[in-house]
This record gives C-alpha cells, sequence and structure tokens, in this order.
C-alpha cells in the first residue's frame, strides 16, 4: 500500500487537474495573468 | 552533478523568461502559454515570461472565492492546486533547486565574496506563516463589499514581483512611475534586503518565506523520486550539513532527509563519500509486480 502513495497522490492531483480544465480554471488563469497585476508592482 | 544543475537552473531561467520581442506598447505576453503555471516563483507580469506564477494564480482564485460563488461562478484553485500536486508528486521539491528562477537569482548572488551568515533556523516557520495566512485565509476571507479580497502575498511581500515585473515595467512605462507610493518603496527596500541577505545566507527567501516551496515540500516525503540516508554506511564527515544549501541536518538526525526544507539539488548525494546518500524512485513498479504476479522481486531477480 505504501509503495503505491506516490501513484495515488499523482492521480488524485491529475483528477484535481482535470476538474479544474473543466471548470474552466485555466482561462481564469489566463484573464489574471494577462494583465498587468499592479499589486505585484507595489501599486494598487 | 552540481555543474548539470546549475546549467538546467540556466536553461530553465530562459524558459521561464524567453519573450524576447518586449516593446512598451505590449509589455506582457498574452498568448496562450499564460494558461499554464511555470513550477517557480516568476511573476506573470514580468515582460519576458510567457507563462502565468502558481502563487499568483492561486491568489487570484482565493481573492475571487467569494465574489465567484456569489455569482455562481466556481473556481476554487484546483487546477493550479491539481498542477502543482502533479510536479510535486513526481519530484517533491526538486523544482525548487532545479527550475525555479528566483532560486537561481539567489544562488548567484551567494557567490559574491562577503562573509557568510547561518540561518536562525525558527525563521523557516516564515514559510507556514506566509502560505497559511498571505496566501490562503487572508485573500479568501478579508474581502472588500464585492466579496473581492487580495492577493496579500503578491502585494505586500513577493520580491520577485518587485524585481521581474515592477522594475522593468516601471522602466518601461513612464505613466506607471506617476502611481508608485509608499508600498512600492516598502517592497523595494524588502526586495533589497533579500538581495544583500542572498549574499551573506544561502536561499533566504526560499528558506524563510517562500509558500510555492513549502507547498512543493510537502510532497517530499511522499513523492515518487525520494533521498535515502543510509545510516549504517555513514562516515560521520558532515560533510553533507556543510553543504547543503537550506540547512537539512539528516545526518545527526536533526531533519529528515526528505524535510520540506530539502530542494533536491543532491549535493549530499553527489558529495557523500561514504554512499550514505541515495536517489530512490518510489517501488511502485515493485510493489505492482509483488500484487500482479505474487511473489518478490528479489526472488523474480534470483
Amino acid at each position: 500500500m505504501k509503495s503505491r502513495l506516490p501513484l495515488f497522490i499523482f492521480i488524485f492531483f491529475c483528477l484535481l487537474t482535470l476538474s479544474g480544465i473543466v471548470l474552466g480554471e485555466p482561462g481564469e488563469v489566463f484573464q489574471k495573468a494577462v494583465a498587468i497585476c499592479l499589486s505585484c508592482i507595489g501599486i494598487g | 552533478m552540481e555543474r548539470f544543475r546549475q546549467l538546467i537552473q540556466l536553461l530553465s531561467a530562459f524558459v521561464a523568461n524567453c519573450r524576447l520581442l518586449i516593446t512598451p506598447s505590449n509589455p506582457i505576453y498574452k498568448g496562450p502559454l499564460k494558461h499554464v503555471c511555470f513550477p517557480g516563483l516568476n511573476c506573470y507580469s514580468c515582460p519576458a515570461t510567457p507563462w502565468a506564477c502558481p502563487l499568483g494564480a492561486l491568489q487570484s482564485a482565493f481573492a475571487s472565492l467569494k465574489a465567484n460563488l456569489a455569482a455562481g461562478k466556481i473556481n476554487l484553485g484546483l487546477y493550479v492546486i491539481g498542477s502543482l500536486g502533479v510536479v510535486a508528486s513526481l519530484v517533491g521539491r526538486m523544482p525548487c533547486g532545479w527550475f525555479c528562477p528566483f532560486g537561481l537569482f539567489q544562488d548567484i548572488l551567494f557567490r559574491i565574496r562577503l562573509p557568510k551568515l547561518e540561518l536562525w533556523r525558527p525563521l523557516t516557520w516564515g514559510r507556514y506563516l506566509s502560505l497559511i495566512f498571505l496566501v490562503i485565509i487572508l485573500p479568501i476571507f478579508l474581502t472588500d463589499k464585492f466579496g473581492y479580497g487580495q492577493t496579500w502575498f503578491c502585494k505586500y511581500l513577493c520580491p520577485a514581483g518587485t524585481l521581474e515585473a515592477g522594475i522593468p515595467l516601471l522602466i518601461m512605462s513612464p505613466e506607471l512611475r506617476s502611481a508608485i507610493g509608499t508600498l512600492f518603496y516598502g517592497k523595494f527596500a524588502l526586495m533589497g534586503l533579500f538581495i544583500f541577505w542572498s549574499m551573506v545566507t544561502i536561499r533566504p527567501f526560499c528558506r524563510t518565506l517562500c509558500p510555492l516551496g513549502l507547498i512543493l515540500g510537502m510532497f517530499n516525503k511522499v513523492s515518487w523520486l525520494r533521498l535515502r540516508f543510509h545510516q549504517n554506511t555513514c562516515v560521520d564527515c558532515h560533510a553533507c550539513e556543510l553543504i547543503c544549501p537550506t540547512g537539512v541536518f539528516f545526518a545527526t538526525g536533526r531533519d529528515d532527509i526528505n524535510s520540506t526544507k530539502c530542494i533536491r539539488c543532491f549535493r549530499c548525494y553527489a558529495l557523500c563519500p561514504g554512499g550514505a546518500v541515495t536517489i530512490e524512485f518510489s517501488s511502485i513498479m515493485k510493489g505492482e509486480l509483488e500484487n500482479i504476479e505474487g511473489c518478490d522481486c528479489n526472488q523474480k531477480q534470483g
């Protein structure tokens, strides 16, 4: 069981990633990432 | 091994910042690669990067969680958490040692010949405070009347943002210069502090405040790739403690070799004269063979 733990964790996070993709989260990441983040610069 | 790692660090820094055609009219990349998070601290407002920053994306998801839920939209940050988890479940915190551009920047600064200082170990707990409060709790719960929070880590702390995005964008965009104030000067001073600190202490930001390193490091014990310390072949030279960039003291039993602090640079593995440190890949295959074929692998090999 212990030897399979990394595999289970890997599959779990793959599923989490896929869930995010299905929910359209990469689009949200894109929207934030293509605008200048004024906070990151220390403005706003 | 160390030369190879440095080469990979340089290549990764280039891959992370490979946008060469930067113009003031088009200061940041807006193409499809911005859907993908680079597994290192690399501000997505940096004019040279075509990737998104996982920490920035995660905080943005958390900061708009309340407002999104109120509007019936779901963005729980699953994509960012999942993609970080996929990388970390394979190699743990290895991206910090091999791919992170800000890690490379600190490594270079540490090469400057100045008297060196050890890090006061309790400061490493700052990573937990930074992750729990600045990345998770404050962005989710401290919101305005519309339900939007702030990206606290980016706004108040991240020196990579100031260095990679703030300074280049202020140079390129004169209109932004009139908007800078106390916050920018404070962040600039903090960046200066970390730059100086990196000259005298190795990787101070990674060891004291980086939430991304902590997230990846939490997988060190359960990742596919792991380090293993063999006490019986240790010659007690303590060379591993002297060369470890993040102060993982496993030979004396003070830390686990797969501690959250380990950035998987493999210096200890390369240097150990007794061969007491080995790199191991999880025995997924071995375990599966045992289960599938009903015999252990040693017997099978014999």
